[in-house]
């Protein structure tokens, strides 16, 4: 197997904090690989660096063989990469539809057409709606985005991710601030999606992992200390030290 | 996860609601029939009042598009124009003199026509749209808008030093533009009915614009600019585009202006004239292309009113605004529709 995305030595300086600490990480084509770590240790910061966002003090970036450490966002974008953010992110004055129906719009590219309604074009309009049932929500095409419920707008920025036609899905805690009915839906939603993209996922909740990661990166104090299956991370003494604590810490954070 | 309550209705909860459809036909109703209604009641003045409101409500439209669906604050609406009504005069005047307007490197011959000055004035701002944009739209917020200020004064002091056209008392227009024996463009009904055409050919090709492919990623870019980059939207070549197409309507507008007043001087194209053009936009409503009308209608119908009463109107109009700011928020047309804008 071949790396789809591999970080090079790769640093990031705020001040006198170093987020990114000479980081190393490779993102096998296929699988799908979970970042953990104690809150501040770097994980959105990474995010940011990889979708383009933030640019890196030091280090390289290689999607598929390139070097793509300087190129903006939608250029990002248009080789592959297709992010979720933590705090949702999109359009809250559209309808549902109308969100995927942009996301299709850059993914077509033709967006100097002047005079015939975009919202009545069948070319954006079905693989809007075909998207939009894929994640489940196409009983919600019509509605504000901004009045969707919290999972129907992760389901939204999902579904916006995936009209790019991604190779690799960047996601940042896809299961934020999520009750459990609405947990156990995104998490068969990833299910689906594995099978055809490659993820790089943030996530706390430990199950979620378990049931969807391939393969598990440590992320603490800016530095991936670990990475290694499910299994191995769990037995990893050192990652126990440092993120998972004491047993009782463990639990408290099982319930986090 | 329970969805975000319904927005409270407006405070107008009152007011019976217009649906924009029959606004807008109403409207066009109005200014349609309204020369044939001031001949039979004799008024022929408030034709060229409202000629002269359907100039700046063109000028007001072309902001209330860039201000409302692409988020772009501009104070140098006003000095567009301006350079479209000085493209026609400083052509038309070449005329009168006989000498052409360019002999080097190229021979430009001038003219009087509007078919040839019109667009010219319209391709001029377009230009001069084109050159504010590429350094003003890389910055966002008031850098944006002190950037617009700082280039609209620059243009009203190089048409300040422009001696050979008047200078700062600026110059007189001898004759309206010619239309090659079409049109009479000096009776004043005609002119009103061109400018009539124009503002509605204006009000469809925004309208049809903003519901566009190229609407949506203005629009798009205007409720978050990140997700748009996210989405694989490069969105500067799209804002800058809008700022050109705005530029270019208001110098067609500066075309009409200089057509209808036979006069221009530097004053016009002060920053002060476009933060008027602001705030018939605000008064108007943003967010929808009708709003502009209706703002542009009413300052310079209130001003007409009220200046008949004292020369220092500004002591009313001034509190008339800041009540309709603070307790209007989505304008004239929010009041009269019940909406905010057509679609964010």
């Amino acid at each position: 197997m071949t790396d789809l995305l591999r970080v090079d030595n790769l640093s990031k300086r705020f001040g006198g904090l170093l987020a990114s600490n000479a980081l190393n990480l490779q993102v096998t084509q296929g699988e799908t690989h979970a970042l953990i770590g104690p809150n501040g240790a770097g994980k959105s910061t990474l995010m940011n660096q990889l979708s383009g966002e933030i640019a890196p003090s030091e280090g390289n970036i290689f999607f598929k063989g390139q070097n793509i450490t300087s190129l903006p966002v939608y250029e990002r974008t248009a080789l592959g990469i297709a992010r979720s953010y933590q705090l949702t992110t999109i359009f809250n004055g559209f309808s549902a539809l109308e969100n995927v129906m942009l996301a299709v719009q850059a993914h077509q590219g033709h967006s100097f057409h002047f005079w015939s309604s975009a919202r009545k074009e069948q070319r954006l309009r079905e693989p809007a709606a075909e998207l939009l049932a894929r994640v489940g929500l196409q009983e919600r095409a019509n509605v504000v985005a901004g009045g969707l419920a919290h999972g129907e707008q992760r389901q939204l920025e999902l579904a916006m991710a995936l009209a790019s036609e991604p190779e690799l899905l960047l996601l940042d805690e896809p299961l934020a601030g999520m009750g459990v009915e609405d947990s156990l839906q995104i998490i068969q939603l990833l299910e689906a999606l594995k099978k055809d993209h490659t993820i790089l996922l943030i996530e706390h909740d430990m199950n979620a992992i378990f049931s969807l990661a391939d393969r598990v990166s440590v992320l603490v104090y800016g530095t991936v200390i670990a990475t290694g299956s499910v299994d191995e991370i769990r037995a990893n003494a050192e990652v126990q030290k440092a993120y998972l604590g004491t047993k009782q810490e463990g639990q408290r954070f099982q319930h986090a | 996860m329970q969805p975000p309550p319904p927005k409270p209705s407006s405070r107008f909860a009152a007011i019976p609601r217009i649906p924009p459809g029959i606004l807008l036909a109403v409207i066009t109703l109005v200014l349609a029939l309204f020369p044939v209604v001031a001949y039979y009641i004799d008024t022929p003045f408030y034709v060229t009042l409202l000629t002269r409101i359907m100039i700046f409500a063109i000028i007001a439209i072309s902001l209330g598009f860039i201000l409302g669906f692409a988020g772009l604050v501009c104070f140098g609406q006003a000095a567009f124009a301006g350079i479209g009504a000085y493209v026609v005069l400083i052509m038309s005047d070449h005329v009168r003199n006989g000498v052409p307007l360019l002999t080097w490197p190229f021979t430009i011959p001038s003219s009087a026509s509007a078919f040839i000055t019109w667009p010219a004035a319209m391709l001029v701002s377009a230009l001069a749209a084109l050159v504010i944009g590429l350094i003003a739209l890389r910055t966002r917020g008031v850098y944006f808008i002190m950037l617009t200020l700082a280039f609209a004064q620059m243009i009203y002091f190089f048409f300040v030093n422009l001696d050979a056209y008047g200078g700062e008392d600026g110059m007189r227009l001898h004759d309206r533009s010619s239309t090659a024996g079409l049109l009479n463009l000096d009776n004043h009904v005609v002119f009103y009915y061109v400018t009539f055409v124009i503002l509605a050919l204006v009000y469809i090709f925004l309208r049809r614009l903003v519901d566009s492919r190229f609407g949506l990623v203005l629009r798009g870019n205007r409720q978050n600019e990140r997700r748009m980059a996210a989405l694989g939207f490069s969105c500067f070549k799209y804002r800058l585009t809008a700022f050109v197409i705005s530029g270019a309507i208001a110098g067609l507008a500066g075309a009409l202006m200089i057509n209808h007043g036979k006069f221009i001087s530097p004053a016009f194209m002060h920053w002060v004239r476009s933060s008027d053009i602001i705030a018939m936009v605000v008064l108007g409503g943003t967010g929808n292309l009708m709003g502009p009308v209706l703002g542009a209608a009413a300052i310079l119908g209130l001003e007409d009113v009220l200046s008949s009463y004292t020369e220092h109107w500004q002591i009313v109009y001034g509190p008339l605004l800041l009540i309709c700011v603070l307790f209007a928020r989505r304008g004239l047309y929010g009041i009269l529709t019940g909406r905010g804008g057509d679609n964010d």
